[in-house]
């Protein structure tokens, strides 16, 4: 496989996935903002919203305003911003489109179909209610992608890149999530249950869509340490940044032992890893959650740049 | 939903209609076609036009169009009603494009070595040596098996039951194969009742067959399976798709410039394992862009020191560099002498009368019949910089007489040809149309010509140019068994 297409096969796969977290984080936004009871008016909310998609500098260097149809058309159809859902199905789809011989025909079909109905959609013809559908329907054609994928690739080098860019850009997203509200998390909080302390706990969880997973597995309300614990630790979870890990390193070894080569790579997801599945709770909490966190976000960067370097991506 | 006064180009000329005669009944090979074309409403095929439209979208089969920055993937216009060729047609075509691209590789291998037919003052030097389509870089020598041009799409035309002729033979990259064998795929999905009444020769053995060619053309040092890969400019290029399409389907790399490197002797591509050999390379760029250090220093698409290991015999470039000079517009006035000189025998396909304009005699001819011609720039492509006479206007005509005597080498000068018209579902209802023929043509350890090929149509009523920058469309060719 050429190293330019094992690169836009992992980006491919990377801008899928953001364009979906986007899509939840849009949701959750929109929902906070005709939830009447929530303190401080909506601006807060918008605020972390934007932080979390790792985009607030952006939007406020443009002088947007801080309400929901302004804070939404940015993430969702911006054409200058580089993460809006606009931008990734494009750049998803251009990705696929420069390598469509490694993709399977539905793989192709479901990218290809995604970014032409959404490039047709005039923004300034989408209302409140017409968003919610829309995004609604981002979020279920990046699962058409992704069952494509999971259905039909060959499990063979090109699989293993799309792995690497989905799971690497999902415990990206994760992380960013829990660095915007760590404080909420804090042992601190624990005694804490105020409405307004349940609600943003609630709001982390729906950003990974985890609400009713959170409640199933815990069968409890929600408490910081548990919905941190959830987040950061549980292998069970499937936006978990241990769940990100647990399939991040396996890939790196077999594409490490397929092509020989990887060493870098494989050595530094391998090592990411480990450290999640010895982390505890308590240690994390006592060496400082926001560090944990930030350490994350490097390493997990630092394994991209390892595997663009190891496979020769350019 | 035939009608016969509907039935009509809207043109004075009488032109041959493929399916129906004079007397509105339908040739042999149309016969199933037409009582079939009867039995259907307009609104029914109108059901079918859009679920055909929806495949090519969702498959991306589009292409590009230079200018047009927002809707720069548009569809190729689709045409339900096949076309149909009797199997006599197509062996009578087969034979005459065989002979054809025979005599034109062994032109190539001429004028690139001793030059016999110059000697022999059958093709003016100045034709060939003054050529800028000539590359004398590709002199003395020689391709794996003498082959030069591997992929052919001959452009045919038709005027009358027994009149075809040869439009143009373009040697270097032609496409639209990819269109050939979508097409095929979507009318049998589309209408698998109509397609099992006939009998019609399969085409999805092309991409094997292309395989094979490229195969037997491997540099002869080559041992074990030849890696073959196909280059392309990239995404952006008008037929991005047909590259992906044809490496996909031969199961090959499909690659860019920035993906390959010479090195230690040889050509490899940047794989995720390090590097790959490729001994067969199918280019689909430009001679002028497929090497910075031999051609144009500016050429971002393609590989420093390609054409140096290309004439050292270590890769094998499909089609040759220099092929142009064999399917340029000015030569093509000499082709039936070329067809003679190399194979001895009496063309087959009959060539377009052709007045050039470099001729002052002929040139005189073609200044007094502007209104009748049609003139071709020499070096133009994809209709355009062409004037057809019948359609232009008193003023188009003084302009291009200024822009001949300005430059008489650059033009031609070509009859308008009464092209044969077949049945299109068009403007609301089923009305002839005018339409060209591109068979495709593999030359490598033998001849292979898949019987079918791309139909362009002029949709637009009584246009006469067919290429789809300008409004053209396509349909599905069939060449029925006997």
């Amino acid at each position: 496989m050429l190293g330019r297409t094992a690169s836009s096969l992992f980006w491919m796969a990377r801008y899928m996935e953001r364009a979906e977290n986007i899509a939840r984080l849009a949701q959750v936004g929109h929902r906070i903002s005709i939830t009447p009871d929530s303190t401080g008016g909506y601006r807060e909310d918008w605020k972390s919203t934007l932080a979390s998609a790792g985009c607030l500098d952006g939007f406020e260097a443009r002088g947007g305003k801080l309400a929901a149809a302004d804070a939404q058309k940015y993430l969702v159809f911006d054409r200058d911003h580089a993460s809006s859902i606009r931008r990734c199905l494009e750049a998803a789809r251009n990705n696929g489109r420069a390598v469509r011989t490694a993709l399977t025909r539905e793989m192709w079909e479901a990218l290809n179909s995604t970014w032409n109905e959404f490039a047709a959609i005039d923004p300034t013809g989408v209302g409140a209610g017409g968003m919610a559908d829309l995004l609604d329907w981002v979020r279920q054609h990046s699962a058409q992608f992704r069952g494509a994928m999971l259905g039909s690739l060959l499990r063979d080098d090109g699989f293993h890149f799309c792995q690497l860019g989905t799971f690497i850009e999902r415990a990206d997203n994760t992380a960013r999530i829990l660095d915007v509200k760590f404080n909420v998390l804090l042992p601190v909080n624990e005694a804490l249950s105020g409405e307004r302390n349940q609600h943003q706990l609630d709001t982390m969880l729906r950003s990974v869509s985890a609400v009713g997973a959170y409640r199933y597995f815990y069968r409890d309300r929600l408490r910081p340490r548990q919905v941190a614990e959830f987040l950061i630790l549980r292998p069970e979870m499937p936006r978990s940044l241990r769940f990100c890990c647990d399939f991040v390193a396996p890939s790196l070894a077999t594409l490490a032992a397929r092509t020989g080569g990887g060493a870098e790579s494989h050595a530094l997801g391998e090592a990411l890893a480990a450290a999640m599945r010895g982390a505890t709770l308590d240690a994390i909490l006592r060496d400082g959650l926001r560090e944990f966190l930030a350490d994350f976000l490097t390493r997990n960067g630092a394994i991209a740049a390892a595997i663009a370097a190891d496979y020769y991506f350019d | 939903m035939l009608k016969k006064q509907a039935y009509s180009t809207g043109n004075d000329t009488v032109c041959f209609d493929e399916m129906l005669r004079a007397d509105f009944s339908a040739r042999d090979c149309y016969r199933t076609l037409f009582d079939w074309l009867n039995r259907q409403t307009a609104a029914g095929i109108r059901v079918k036009q859009a679920e055909a439209d929806a495949i090519f979208r969702r498959l991306g089969i589009t292409f590009a169009v230079y200018g047009a920055a927002e809707a720069n993937e548009r569809l190729i216009p689709f045409d339900l009603i096949p076309r149909v060729v009797s199997a006599a047609e197509w062996r009578f075509l087969e034979r005459g494009i065989e002979q054809r691209v025979r005599a034109l590789n062994a032109f190539l291998h001429d004028i690139y070595h001793r030059q016999e037919i110059v000697r022999a003052g059958l093709v003016p030097s100045e034709m060939v040596n003054g050529n800028s389509a000539f590359l004398p870089q590709m002199m003395g020598f020689d391709p794996p098996r003498g082959v030069y041009s591997h992929i052919i799409g001959t452009d045919i035309v038709r005027t009358e039951e027994h009149g075809f002729f040869v439009l143009e033979d373009n040697l270097r990259t032609p496409s639209g194969v990819s269109y050939m064998l979508e097409n095929r795929e979507t009318m049998m999905h589309l209408f698998p009742e109509l397609f099992a009444a006939h009998r019609v020769a399969p085409v999805e053995r092309y991409p094997e067959l292309l395989r094979q060619t490229l195969e037997s053309v491997a540099p002869s040092g080559c041992d074990g399976e030849p890696s073959i890969a196909v280059l392309t400019p990239g995404i952006y290029n008008s037929a991005y798709f047909e590259h992906a399409f044809l490496a996909d389907q031969m199961g090959v790399e499909l690659v860019q410039g920035s993906d390959l490197v010479v090195e230690d002797g040889a050509l490899w591509m940047r794989t995720i394992r390090g590097r790959a050999r490729v001994d067969v390379l199918y280019r689909r760029i430009d001679d002028a862009f497929i090497d910075p250090l031999n051609f144009r220093p500016d050429s971002m698409l393609g590989v420093p020191g390609l054409f140096d290991l290309y004439r050292a015999g270590r890769v094998t470039l499909v089609n040759a560099p220099g092929t142009g000079i064999a399917d340029d517009k000015a030569v093509y006035a000499y082709v039936p002498d070329i067809v003679e000189f190399y194979t001895g025998e009496k063309p087959i396909l009959k060539n377009v009368t052709t007045w050039r304009c470099s001729i002052a005699e002929e040139r005189a001819h073609v200044l007094t019949h502007l209104d009748e011609l049609v003139v071709k720039e020499v070096h133009g492509s994809g209709g355009y910089g062409m004037l057809i006479g019948p359609h232009s206007t008193r003023q188009q005509r003084i302009d291009f007489a200024e822009r001949i005597r300005a430059n008489p080498g650059n033009y031609i000068a070509q009859p308008t040809l009464a092209l044969s018209t077949c049945p299109a579902f068009a403007g609301g209802g089923v009305g002839p149309r005018h339409v060209d023929l591109r068979p495709f043509v593999l030359v490598g350890d033998r001849v292979r010509v898949v019987p079918g090929g791309l139909t362009r149509v002029a949709l637009k009523k009584g246009s006469l140019v067919v290429n789809s920058s300008q409004g053209g469309g396509t349909k599905d060719t069939w060449v029925l068994e006997d």
